[in-house]
């Protein structure tokens, strides 16, 4: 019996051994504030994103109003800073009320009008479309930053929405200590470009050179396709980047598009439709007249990401057609949109720990821990002598599995986290003391050893699952609320009390157990 | 070994003074709030990502002249700068912050940049850098422009992997600073490459350890997000207090761990030093450890409320804190072991944190014992003074333990 008990006890002890720990300590992610980085919060402007959609919809209106022979005396935003997504229509006769109304049904579905005083009326975005373009800027906007970070070549960068519904976004880079230039890349946007493309494609940069005799045509360059179009050819395997001759000027770049969307073309086919400004539609209608026929290429950051053929001059709006799922043709209008940032950012918050730093923090959080686990398992050999034994095995049991839940689960260790580490050993010491006090009181009371241990645990069980049931309300409270360090704390405090209960109450009875079961008639329990 | 063998304490006869003393210490520490202008104005000391601001950590190769930082840091036009020492003197490291008010990015950035430029010397050498300012990007850019060991076509990875050994030598191994380019050859670099380095970089007399920038309004939201995770928390434990014993239990132990809060804010608020995020996170905890205590105690009345049914609550609440007194000595002394550990080991960054603990496990027992179980008492004394009604009544545990100790019985 004692036999097979202590082989429960050592399965778990062998399977923790010493390579098992190395091996976990290898795969404990540590946070920033451990390992050195920078993190940064970043406010998405949103109400660019809306004020540019309502101008456009301010152009659409003008545009149709004139079409339609409807007077108006004035279309402007009143607002344009709080409320950005509100367009004030002035001087509209009341006859041309209706046809005002099917303007708006027709071409801005987007939009609700509703009449004002003297003549006016008030155009104003649908709640729910204000609320997708501002949660679409940031999409776009992580998209736009993760492509940038990309180039970086950090390692396990964290970038992802943050705040709830605040609209910002938390950037985390570990190992990176060099703030300004991470935010110099993160705002090198338009990289997106529209260029005729000359040649190609071809299979290497040598057979695109032996083509052209060995020589690049005047005024162009190769370039590599990008990600996207490789999917779409199929080309899954690495079989290396075809390569495209296009020209060394972009017709248009990024900072000319305004939009970009799946729509369909004619024969009901999934495409990409694209706005672009009035600047830049002027630019481009000018490129497409002179090159009907010929082809142009979609380059984002430097590789050739789609190539069409221009059927005809395009001016402000254009779209891109082809043979593409729509699957595939939302992924091509979300990396033409992210091309450009839809709204600006603004840095919330930013802090850079030295690597110096951390190094500095685990030690003393190391150092503090073992110290303080050192002092109180020998403070519990002495008190409780054999009894002490048990807590001591429950503790070490307990930091053990609580590593490797870390490792296992990926979360992240911060130096709270390992303020955590140290809580749980005291929690876990707590639960012990409880159990053997209770022990001790039961064999004051003159009941034997088997019948005292039976009690002590069942009693203090109640206690310890409250107070671990209230400890786990507030930690699950802080990492709701919680950032970063913080919620590395909770996550840590939650798997130490939750590998605590198996511990303190599993394994120390399963010991005692063992021990009570071997006691001869009459002897003591060690206690 | 045994500390306490049958422990008959009678509690609750003294808890006026108690009461006095738990008042003495709130009101200290809410007229010190109230009294104290703490850096910004506030209430209590907030720390820079609550506030919104700037902290850059410095760290010097000699032992700082505070004086003279300061005098460099007015003439760049930073007024306000707060200079104080962070950590053992020996580290030579001081924290500059700044308040700021504007949320541009052009503003957050400016006062980091100032406060470096004014601690860099006047004239830098022509056109160098400064290595123990410069990232590993910028060593390795400067290696490969330079191309002292002409590297081959691995040139990127050489010289990438040797910044990153000559940064980390400056950090891990020098303390974060270097007192002269030259250090780096005991770090184990070739002397092509230090003579190199020599002609591009300088050492500056100290090197930026950690910045902080926190825009005012991310500190406004920070510190709803603290207040509301502390009532949360408060509320999610009154709820389950509730649902375990009955209400007046929950709210006991509520008014107890409020009265913890109080007094620890107080307690930062009397000594001025800041609550920073990590102080939340205590103090969050610390109203978790009460509750445990409180919860110990509680569970112990409950079951002799069950047993001993001819005595009087406050005969069973003294003879409750004397059964679990041992353990609660024990537990309490430990624990406070492990975060006086933390406070005397864990190094300047968790000296907040730890603190808010040390208090916190004080009181936090404390309170337990001579602010929670008192108040069950005065509410049962409440109840039947206002019903006039034999003291069958009253607070009891759940009813439907009553309900089968009197089938028992």
């Amino acid at each position: 019996m004692l036999a097979f008990l202590i082989g429960i006890i050592g399965i778990p002890k062998g399977l923790n051994g010493q390579s098992l720990i190395a091996s976990i300590q290898d795969r404990i992610h540590l946070g920033l504030d451990l390992k050195g980085g920078t993190h940064l919060i970043l406010q998405v402007r949103v109400n660019e994103a809306v004020n540019s959609d309502s101008d456009r919809a301010i152009e659409t209106l003008k545009e149709q109003m004139r079409a339609k022979n409807i007077a108006y005396a004035d279309v402007a935003k009143p607002d344009p800073v709080n409320n950005s997504d509100r367009v004030l229509i002035k001087g509209v006769p009341p006859e041309s009320a209706a046809d005002l109304r099917s303007v708006v049904q027709d071409r801005l579905s987007d939009y609700d009008l509703s009449s004002g005083p003297e003549n006016s009326w008030v155009l104003a975005m649908k709640p729910q479309t204000l609320k997708d373009i501002k949660t679409r800027a940031v999409a776009q906007a992580i998209e736009t930053i993760r492509n940038r970070i990309d180039q970086l070549g950090v390692s396990e960068p964290v970038i992802e929405e943050h705040g709830l519904g605040q609209y910002q976004i938390l950037v985390q880079l570990p190992g990176v200590d060099d703030p300004a230039r991470v935010k110099q890349i993160m705002q090198s946007t338009a990289m997106l470009e529209i260029r005729q493309a000359v040649d190609g494609p071809f299979p290497t940069e040598q057979a695109a050179l032996q083509a052209h005799n060995g020589i690049l045509p005047p005024d162009t360059v190769l370039l590599p396709e990008g990600p996207l179009m490789k999917r779409r050819a199929g080309n899954t395997q690495d079989t290396g980047d075809q390569f495209y001759i296009v020209s060394r000027t972009a017709a248009v770049s990024g900072r000319d598009l305004r939009d970009a969307q799946m729509t369909r073309d004619e024969n009901n086919r999934p495409a990409v439709g694209f706005t672009l400004t009035a600047e830049g539609g002027r630019r481009f209608a000018q490129f497409t007249g002179a090159h009907v026929n010929d082809k142009l290429a979609v380059v984002l950051d430097h590789k050739v990401q789609q190539v069409a053929t221009i059927q005809e001059q395009i001016h402000d709006q254009g779209r891109i057609t082809g043979s593409f799922s729509e699957e595939e043709s939302k992924d091509l209008s979300m990396v033409l949109r992210s091309g450009a940032l839809p709204a600006g950012i603004t840095y919330l918050q930013e802090s850079t720990v030295g690597p110096s730093l951390g190094a500095d923090s685990i030690r003393h959080g190391v150092l503090a821990a073992v110290i303080g686990m050192l002092a109180v398992m020998v403070f519990m050999l002495v008190y409780y002598r054999g009894a002490g034994i048990n807590a001591d095995l429950a503790l070490i049991l307990n930091l053990i599995i609580l590593l490797g839940f870390l490792g296992f689960s990926g979360a992240t260790l911060t130096l709270p986290g390992i303020a955590g580490v140290i809580l749980t050993v005291g929690m876990g010491v707590d639960s012990n003391v409880l159990i053997f006090e209770r022990i001790r009181e039961e064999l004051r009371n003159g009941k034997t050893a088997p019948s005292a241990v039976e009690q002590g645990f069942g009693r203090a069980w109640v206690t310890i699952v409250d107070t671990h049931v209230t400890t786990i309300v507030s930690a699950f409270i802080l990492f709701i609320f919680g950032t970063g360090p913080v919620k590395g704390f909770a996550v840590t405090l939650t798997f130490g009390l939750l590998a605590n209960l198996f511990t303190a109450v599993f394994v120390s009875r399963v010991i005692f157990d063992a021990h009570v079961n071997n006691l001869k008639r009459g002897d003591a329990l060690s206690i | 070994m045994e500390f306490f063998r049958n422990p008959n304490i009678q509690f609750l006869k003294y808890k006026w003074y108690f009461l006095a003393f738990s008042l003495v210490f709130s009101l200290a520490g809410l007229i010190s709030m109230g009294v104290r202008k703490h850096n910004t104005g506030e209430w209590v000391p907030l720390g820079v990502e609550f506030r919104g601001g700037t902290v850059v950590y410095v760290k010097f190769t000699h032992p700082p002249d505070n004086n003279a930082i300061r005098s460099a840091i007015d003439k760049s036009g930073l007024h306000n700068a707060r200079i104080q020492r962070f950590g053992e003197a020996k580290n030579n490291e001081v924290l500059i912050a700044l308040d700021i008010k504007e949320t541009s990015e052009q503003a957050l950035d400016q006062g980091k940049n100032q406060i470096i430029g004014a601690l860099e010397p006047v004239t830098p050498a022509a056109g160098k850098k400064d290595l123990n300012n410069a990232s590993a990007l910028d060593v390795s850019e400067f290696l490969m422009s330079k191309d002292p060991l002409h590297a081959g076509t691995d040139a990127a990875q050489r010289y990438a992997a040797l910044a990153q050994q000559i940064t980390s030598f400056r950090d891990k191994d020098s303390g974060g600073v270097l007192s002269s380019v030259n250090d780096v050859s005991r770090g184990g670099i070739a002397a092509e490459v230090v003579g190199s380095l020599n002609d591009g970089f300088y050492v500056s007399d100290f090197a930026v350890r950690n910045v902080e920038i926190v825009g005012p309004q991310v500190g406004q939201q920070l510190q709803t997000q603290a207040k509301l995770a502390i009532l949360y928390s408060l509320l999610g434990m009154l709820v389950y207090l509730w649902f375990r014993f009955e209400l007046i239990y929950g709210v006991a132990a509520v008014v107890a761990c409020f009265h913890d809060t109080l007094i620890t804010v107080g307690a930062f608020s009397l000594l001025n030093i800041e609550i920073s995020l990590t102080v939340v996170a205590a103090v969050l905890t610390l109203v978790g450890y009460s509750m445990n205590d409180t919860i110990v105690v509680f569970d112990r009345i409950r079951e002799n409320v069950k047993l001993l049914r001819r005595e009087s609550l406050a005969e069973i609440v003294d003879r409750s804190i004397n059964q679990t007194l041992s353990r609660t000595v024990l537990t309490s002394g430990l624990t406070f072991l492990t975060v006086l550990s933390l406070f005397l080991f864990g190094g300047e960054v968790l000296h907040g944190f730890s603190l808010a603990l040390v208090i916190g496990i004080v009181i936090g027992t404390y309170s337990s014992i001579f602010i929670a179980s008192p108040m069950l008492v005065a509410y049962q004394d409440w109840r039947l003074r206002k019903a006039r009604q034999p003291a069958q009544v009253a607070v009891a545990s759940g009813r439907r333990d009553r309900e089968k100790v009197r089938a028992k019985g």
